[in-house]
């Protein structure tokens, strides 16, 4: 006997989600960044490092991204895994540090930003997929920090992240000193990037680097540009013989008829 | 896939040898320095002997991310509780602290943590809280990864009433035997040592380890080229 429907809720979608799951398809997935992001201490600070590719699987979604954000004037973070939790993430943090900062009337502690993104973090259990390098300078020194997905913390003198840490690390392994000066720190920060971006297929263009000092903040965007586009920037050649056919330009006929002083309207 | 099987993007876990031991006067805390993700080392000089208060540290293992928020917690609590009684808090204290913590959320905890330290009440304890959470007073504990290689050692090598240095030397020993057959750990091994006196901090870097069976000596090693370490890890 049929039974008319009463409401209720309906499973058809799910089961067939199941089904389009076993037979093999993969939901979209969400912009990542195959990253190579790295931070050192040398003998007045901190210089922090990343390359400038965004990744959406195989295609390269952004061949200039900026990676290293703004939390404080005296503190940046270097951010790899899915794009849209660093953003969201450092962006967050920054505001209650500004807030913090309003609050106290005191600069910011790279300390306190390390507590509020981990235990963000960790209140995720690893969904926001966010791995990053903080580094500041303030009233206790220079420090750096790595931050993982999971919410744990590593302080180190030098620290690499994302696709490209391996390669990256190879290069800090080999020729990190304490107590470097300013250029030997970006030379070796930008070489280990470099490393990444050549090493790496997640990584690649160019390399990003901030310094920062007692109250001294410098960004260095596109410090190094070693993939120069190879196509030309806008317009194009054309061959020689290429015949002219039309340079006048007759615009369409208007068929919106402007009717002046019409009927006012009513309700 | 091209994707190296080393996968850097599950959870970090501190694949350890942790090590408490009770002597005379005090306690010695023991652990190697290595935390990994799968199969790649994040950190070679990592701090698993983490402070609680000035007379109270604690060993982590298993999940960094878990230890490090109950450490943090604990930590926490204990600073209150010294405010509030006006005295140093005791060893069992810390210790049920950190067991009510990992009890009470064993579902969401992948830690099992060596409490140790001193107190005027008791003198030097040892407190082993393993994964489910269970409080257990001991005269020596050992945990992590490496500690499956250590149980008939330690059942040879430990005696009651040991010297400070016999202690410490046991727990370096027992460090570096766990280092040279578990893959999980290694790096340098770093002892922490409490008593009446206060506290006290070492490390030992790997080409000063004992040899054990096949191993060789470094040759040609960065070691040999880089100034050497203190013993004060970074802390955050």
């Amino acid at each position: 006997m049929e039974v008319p429907q009463k409401g209720g809720f309906s499973f058809d979608l799910c089961r067939r989600n199941e089904m389009l799951v076993s037979k093999g398809l993969r939901s979209p997935s969400f912009l990542k960044t195959g990253t190579t992001i790295v931070g050192l201490i040398f003998q007045d600070g901190v210089i922090l490092g990343a390359d400038t590719r965004a990744t959406e699987g195989p295609i390269v979604a952004d061949k200039n991204c900026e990676k290293i954000h703004y939390m404080a004037p005296n503190i940046y973070c270097c951010g790899a895994g899915t794009a849209a939790d660093t953003e969201a993430v450092t962006d967050m943090v920054s505001s209650q540090l500004k807030l913090h900062r309003y609050h106290t009337g005191r600069e910011s502690r790279v300390v306190t930003a390390l507590t509020l993104l981990k235990s963000h973090l960790f209140s995720y259990q690893g969904h926001v997929s966010a791995a990053l390098v903080l580094g500041g300078v303030d009233v206790t020194g220079p420090h750096l920090h790595t931050i993982y997905p999971h919410g744990s913390t590593d302080t180190l003198p030098y620290a690499t992240m994302g696709s490209g840490s391996l390669a990256a690390m190879a290069i800090f392994e080999s020729k990190y000193r304490e107590g470097m000066s300013r250029d030997e720190g970006i030379k070796l920060v930008a070489e280990a990037i470099l490393s990444g971006v050549f090493n790496d297929l997640g990584s690649g263009s160019n390399v990003d680097i901030c310094v920062i000092t007692k109250g001294n903040t410098e960004y260095l965007r596109n410090h190094l540009s070693p993939n120069p586009r190879t196509y030309p920037q806008k317009g194009y050649a054309f061959s020689k013989k290429t015949e002219v056919l039309l340079t006048k330009i007759t615009p369409l006929r208007e068929i919106v008829q402007v009717i002046e002083g019409g009927d006012a309207m009513e309700e | 896939m091209y994707r190296l099987s080393l996968d850097v993007e599950q959870p970090h876990s501190m694949g350890t040898t942790i090590i408490g031991v009770t002597y005379n006067g005090g306690v010695v805390l023991g652990a190697d320095s290595r935390t990994s993700t799968g199969m790649y080392v994040a950190n070679r000089a990592s701090d698993k002997i983490t402070q609680l208060t000035d007379n109270v540290y604690v060993c982590r293992s298993g999940s960094a991310a878990d230890s490090q928020v109950v450490s943090d917690y604990v930590r926490y609590f204990l600073h209150q509780h010294t405010i509030q009684l006006g005295q140093p808090a005791t060893v069992k204290v810390a210790a049920s602290l950190v067991r009510q913590l990992a009890y009470n959320n064993k579902a969401m905890l992948q830690t099992g943590m060596i409490v140790g330290g001193w107190d005027k009440y008791e003198g030097g304890k040892i407190y082993g809280v393993p994964l489910g959470g269970t409080l257990l007073e001991q005269p020596f504990a050992i945990g992590g990864s490496g500690s499956s290689y250590l149980y008939g050692f330690f059942d040879q090598a430990w005696r009651e009433g040991m010297s400070q240095e016999e202690a410490e030397k046991l727990v370096v020993t027992a460090v570096s035997l766990a280092i040279a057959r578990d893959g999980a750990s290694g790096g340098v091994v770093r002892t922490v040592t409490i008593n009446k006196d206060g506290v006290n901090r070492k490390f030992y870097p790997g080409d000063t380890l004992p040899l054990w069976h096949e191993e060789m000596d470094a040759v040609n090693s960065l070691l040999d080229i880089v100034p050497a370490a203190s013993p004060e890890p970074m802390i955050s």
